[in-house]
């Protein structure tokens, strides 16, 4: 373990799971530092900068999404929702409010690191925006120009789907909620009509997808909204 | 031996204990009665109250509303009682005030005073009249004192008007005085209610003051108190009998009597109504209102029509049960069905127009008379002619349209112009014929007036050019008078016959479709066991016959209306529309536009469901809403009476599901008890097991360490699923489950199952075959993938998987059927084992043969599922070996996208 270690800080009540995710984490060359409380938590996000934060939603000390709203006032760290919570509403909520991914209770330790990773990407990808071109597996977006290649072959979008495809491309790895997508690519005010991105997403699916009934890139994420698999993420 | 007449009859019996049970729950209702204005009703019902309260300390004793009329005497005795604030109303800038009955609903005492009961309700108010207030009172269990005076009574009311000269607006139905649990009788000398009138004492209003010399006179007032009287001892008679029969002291008349009133649109009809429930009461007879409709009749005017519809509202309103009868000839139809139906007296108006109309026409009294035979025949005196020379008066009016009357001028012009040069260049000697065409085109086709115009126009025509001398309206000939009088017999008989034959094209087309939309209801209806189905057909039905805005309403757990079926789906109820329609519920009788309750409102509530307790509310927003006639009432009950069937089978179909469930219930729990226990040890055991292996036996191999590992890993992903299954179905069953519907395309959901399920296939083969041109659908997509997921998943659990040889493939297929979208999953597995092919989708059913972990709620939740959609999931055995699953859920219209927009990152 060196200093320059990525701080991973992980608010959560319950021991067990804390005892898991210090151990895992650590071995795979994290620094973890623990809050049990959601004030604790705040104070020690405060104090110690971390790259990470994880946060369990049934806090002893209150809602979490309350305490990530909190955070959210100060701070851009990404922040990953850790919850047995596995209503999409509540991810929905959590992920409005500013949370950067939403894992539900019990998850595996692969699935844990590969969004780590994705949210450090995006963390350090903050500061430098602007690429020419996005490159994900198979999929090859040239922003200057507005060309997308799918696996070397050139495919022509409409606007709108080009506009979903790129917000989707530069948060890749990432859900983004139907609202998040509609006030990106439609502009604020409306709510309530997730079925414009669902359509415009299916179009979108059937030319970036090989079949569009057994997505490989543009993945569904239940009753919350899309994310486009990137490298890191399987 | 027990003499058969005098044993009580049992059905009398227990009609008096249901009426007695009925009576001691309900709330009763105390009538003071007066023979005329200014006997004392008022005070005295005041006096009881007060003795009520004062003498014996009953509490809870509200004056709902009282007219003092400024008299001392009378506000005295309101001193310490609770009385309730007057609603004020506004109607053309004038502040009507008003009894207010939310008010007292809400206050709800044991006993309210509700003076007048005849009084009409200002324009706005809930009920059009107060009597109808005092009802609703009555059935939220409110005892009521109230006043009315002999003229009110709708029975009585023309003899009144005949005694007096004065005819009353305001009645009352009968049935109230029925109703009532006492009736006191507030008699004073007519002596001394002149005296009164003259010191003053009589409150009348103004409108009134004009009638009231004409009213108060002592002979008046003397038949008016016997009238009073009568009619109490009346009351008194029925409620000996009643005993009487409870006690088995034979009726002394056993012979059933039964009365038939011929109706008609004439004003005299109503007196006849009025007769006839008087004498079918007092024989304790039923008693039938007939209208005959006969095409000899002709055109009926919309007067005409309103009028009989009027009447035949009376007479329902008074009890009569009203038929419609249609034939050639009146007095046929009439005294058929009345052998028919036993009828025993017929009461008949006497004619009143002259006897030279009814050798011309017929008399009806006369033929009837003449055949009646055993049954006996009233003839009641009519009214004044006056009316009839109205009602004819509307008959001409009858709308022709402008331009017939012009056809006609310029059909006789053609005639003439090509008869001229037939006449007068080829010599062609009869052209009259030519005219007589005309006049008879004339008259098929444009109407009497018309028809007249073009036969006076034509023989002028004809006389003008073509009888000699020419040029001249002179006429040599006599013969030739003869010729204009057969063209204008021709022109009135052509228009009468093809108006008569319109009309009745019209009828029978419009009682075609009548019977037609019965028959749809019914074909519809018939098959359909679940409710929000059969709401859904109902409502679609009636906006299609009524030509109205349908939604059909229940009431949900929280014991608020809401709708549950609507067509077309934009239908909104506003807060006042649904309390319109929550009355009509509690009340289980129709309300809203069209009625006499909340005429106001916009929608037209009708209770569907069992006559007393009505479980739905059909609200029609009619494009026309115009009073209901008669006609279109019965046919709307009938078309209710249909859907109430149909919905109340389903609520027994549901009720009869819910008992077998419930039966079911322990054999479940116990199967419950068995599968969990074992799913959820299996499992723990293994971790258990692995875990205690790797913590305390010391040197274990690489490899057997990464066994147990998995083993672990395994156990719980199991467990996990068990959790999250058993979460799903007990929110599925709590109906904790909210919709979360959204416009969905199903590729998508297709494409999440498919996800989730990607290990799970493991080199399987999915064939799908997803139509490109599926709509939207309204769906909660999680729930949807969950369905898909769990019915993968069991497929692929009994799919078969012999080793070596390739995985037999899943098909996957949907399209679009109807107003549905049929997502089929299907295998080539064993089929549906025996034990289970009567209920797949039953908790806790498990195939044998299948691998792995099933705790037997997949399918079950898959159920659940399509059923809180609206749509439905069923499995069968597949030709060729296999099962497939169809689960299909409705299609609503879409809605619209978004445009693109300009701006925005790019």
């Amino acid at each position: 373990m060196t200093s320059d270690a990525a701080i991973v800080l992980a608010i959560e009540d319950e021991l067990p799971v804390r005892r898991f995710l210090r151990a895992s984490l650590a071995a795979h060359g994290f620094r973890v530092i623990e809050a049990e409380t959601g004030a604790e938590g705040i104070a020690l996000a405060a104090s110690h900068n971390p790259d990470v934060v994880l946060l369990d939603l049934g806090l002893p000390d209150g809602d979490g999404v309350e305490w990530l709203r909190r955070l959210r006032e100060w701070s851009r760290v990404p922040v990953i929702v850790i919850s047995a919570r596995g209503r999409e509403d509540d991810k929905v909520i959590a992920l409005d409010a500013g949370a950067d991914d939403y894992l539900t209770k019990p998850f595996g330790v692969n699935e844990l690191l590969a969004r780590i990773r994705v949210a450090l990407r995006h963390a350090q990808g903050i500061a430098t925006p602007g690429d020419a071109t996005l490159e994900l597996p198979g999929l090859e977006i040239d922003l200057a120009r507005r060309e997308v290649r799918v696996d070397g072959r050139e495919i022509r979008l409409t606007p709108i789907e080009f506009k979903i495809l790129i917000l989707l491309a530069r948060n890749a790895g990432r859900v983004l909620t139907h609202r998040q997508i509609l006030t990106e690519v439609w502009g604020p005010g409306h709510t309530g009509e997730n079925h414009n991105v669902r359509v415009h997403v299916a179009l979108l699916r059937k030319k970036i997808e090989l079949d569009p009934t057994r997505p490989q890139r543009l993945m569904t994420e239940s009753g919350v909204g899309y994310r486009l698999r990137d490298r890191e993420v399987d | 031996m027990i003499e058969p007449s005098s044993r009580p009859d049992p059905d009398a019996l227990l009609r008096r204990v249901h009426a007695d049970e009925a009576r001691a729950a309900r709330a009763r209702l105390k009538i003071f009665f007066g023979f005329a204005p200014g006997v004392g009703k008022t005070y005295r019902m005041l006096q009881v109250a007060r003795d009520l309260v004062i003498e014996h300390k009953v509490p809870d004793v509200v004056v709902g509303l009282v007219e003092t009329h400024q008299r001392f005497d009378t506000a005295a005795l309101l001193l310490g009682l609770e009385i309730l604030p007057r609603k004020a109303i506004e109607y053309r800038g004038r502040t009507l005030e008003e009894f207010d009955l939310d008010a007292a609903l809400a206050r709800k005492p044991r006993l309210l005073l509700v003076d007048e009961l005849a009084h009409t309700n200002a324009p706005g108010s809930r009920h059009a009249k107060r009597w109808q207030d005092v009802l609703e009172l009555l059935d939220a269990g409110i005892d009521v004192y109230t006043t009315v005076n002999i003229q009110h009574v709708e029975s009585l009311n023309d003899v009144v008007a005949q005694i007096t000269g004065v005819q009353v607006r305001e009645t009352i139905p009968d049935s109230l005085l029925e109703r009532a649990d006492e009736i006191e009788l507030v008699d004073i000398a007519p002596e001394e209610l002149l005296a009164r009138l003259h010191e003053g004492k009589v409150y009348l209003p103004e409108q009134a003051l004009r009638a009231a010399d004409q009213f108060f006179r002592r002979g008046n007032l003397l038949a008016l108190r016997e009238l009073a009287l009568r009619r109490i001892a009346q009351t008194v008679d029925e409620d000996v009998r009643e005993a009487r029969a409870e006690r088995g002291v034979t009726e002394p008349w056993a012979t059933v009597e039964r009365i038939l009133v011929c109706v008609g649109p004439a004003p005299s009809s109503a007196r006849l109504i009025r007769t006839a429930h008087r004498l079918a009461t007092s024989l304790r007879a039923p008693w039938v209102a007939a209208y005959a409709d006969t095409p000899a009749l002709g055109g009926m005017s919309e007067a005409d029509r309103g009028r009989l519809e009027d009447h035949l509202r009376l007479a329902e309103s008074l009890g009569a049960v009203v038929v419609r009868l249609s034939g050639t000839r009146v007095a046929e139809e009439l005294l058929a069905w009345a052998r028919k139906q036993n009828v025993t007296r017929i009461v008949i108006g006497k004619p009143t127009h002259s006897r030279l109309w009814d050798r011309l026409r017929g008399s009806l009294l006369d033929d009837v008379v003449r055949g009646s035979g055993e049954i006996d025949v009233l003839v009641i005196s009519g009214d004044s002619d006056e009316s009839r020379e109205e009602a004819k008066a509307a008959t001409w009016q009858a709308a022709v349209p402008g331009r017939s009357w012009g056809f006609a001028g310029a059909l006789i012009a053609a005639t003439t112009a090509l008869a001229a040069p037939l006449h007068h260049g080829l010599g062609v000697p009869d052209v009259e014929m030519l005219f007589l065409l005309a006049v008879m085109t004339a008259g098929v086709w444009l109407g009497r007036g018309p028809a007249l115009l073009a036969a006076a126009l034509g023989v002028a025509a004809y006389d003008f050019f073509f009888v000699p001398p020419y040029w001249t309206f002179r006429v040599s000939d006599i013969r030739f008078l003869m010729t204009f009088a057969m063209m204008f017999g021709v022109g009135l008989l052509m228009s009468e016959l093809a108006s008569r034959l319109r009309r009745q094209e019209q009828e029978a087309r419009a009682r075609e479709e009548r019977t037609a939309a019965l028959v749809a209801l019914s074909n519809e209806l018939g098959s359909v066991v679940a409710l929000p189905e059969a709401a859904q057909r109902v409502a679609r039905l009636a906006a299609r016959t009524f030509d109205a805005s349908a939604t059909v309403l229940a009431l949900d757990d929280q014991s608020k209306l809401a709708p549950i079926a609507r067509e077309p789906l934009t239908v909104e109820l506003d807060a006042n529309e649904l309390a319109v329609s929550r009355w009509a519920l509690d009340h289980a009788r129709m309300a809203g536009s069209g009625t006499d309750t909340l005429p106001g409102a916009r929608s037209l509530a009708i209770p569907i469901g069992p006559a007393r307790e009505p479980i739905a509310v059909l609200a029609l927003f009619r494009a026309e809403p115009t009073p209901l006639s008669a006609d279109q009432r019965g046919f709307l009950q009938a078309f209710c009476r249909q859907a109430s069937i149909a919905l109340e089978r389903t609520v027994l179909a549901e009720r009869a599901g819910a008992a077998l469930i419930r039966a079911r219930t322990e054999e479940m729990r116990s199967s419950l008890l068995a599968a969990v226990s074992h799913d959820l040890r299996t499992p723990l055991a293994a971790i258990t097991g692995a875990a205690s292996s790797l913590q305390n036996i010391a040197g274990l191999g690489d490899d057997v360490q990464r066994e147990l590992v998995e083993t672990i890993a395994e156990s719980a992903d199991r467990l996990e699923r068990l959790v999250s299954n058993l979460l799903s179905m007990t929110r599925l069953e709590s109906g904790a489950v909210t919709l979360r519907r959204e416009w969905v395309p199903l590729e998508e959901i297709i494409g999440t199952a498919r996800t989730a399920l990607e290990k799970a296939f493991a080199g399987r083969p999915v064939h799908t075959a997803i139509d490109p041109d599926l709509p939207l659908l309204a769906v909660d997509p999680v729930l949807i993938e969950q369905l898909l997921v769990n019915l993968l998943e069991n497929t692929l659990r009994h799919a078969p998987d012999p080793p070596g040889a390739p995985k037999t493939p899943i098909e996957l297929a949907a399209r679009r059927d109807g107003e549905a979208v049929e997502i089929t999953v299907a295998d080539r597995g064993p089929g549906l084992p025996e034990e289970v092919r009567a209920r797949p989708f039953e908790k806790f059913v498990r195939g044998t043969g299948a691998r792995g972990a099933g705790v037997g709620l997949g399918l079950a939740i898959c159920h659940g599922i399509a059923t809180v959609h609206g749509g439905s999931i069923t499995a069968e055995s597949r030709a060729g070996g296999g099962t497939v699953f169809r689960v299909r859920l409705p299609i609503s219209a879409a809605p619209a996208l978004l445009p693109a927009t300009d701006g925005g990152p790019a």
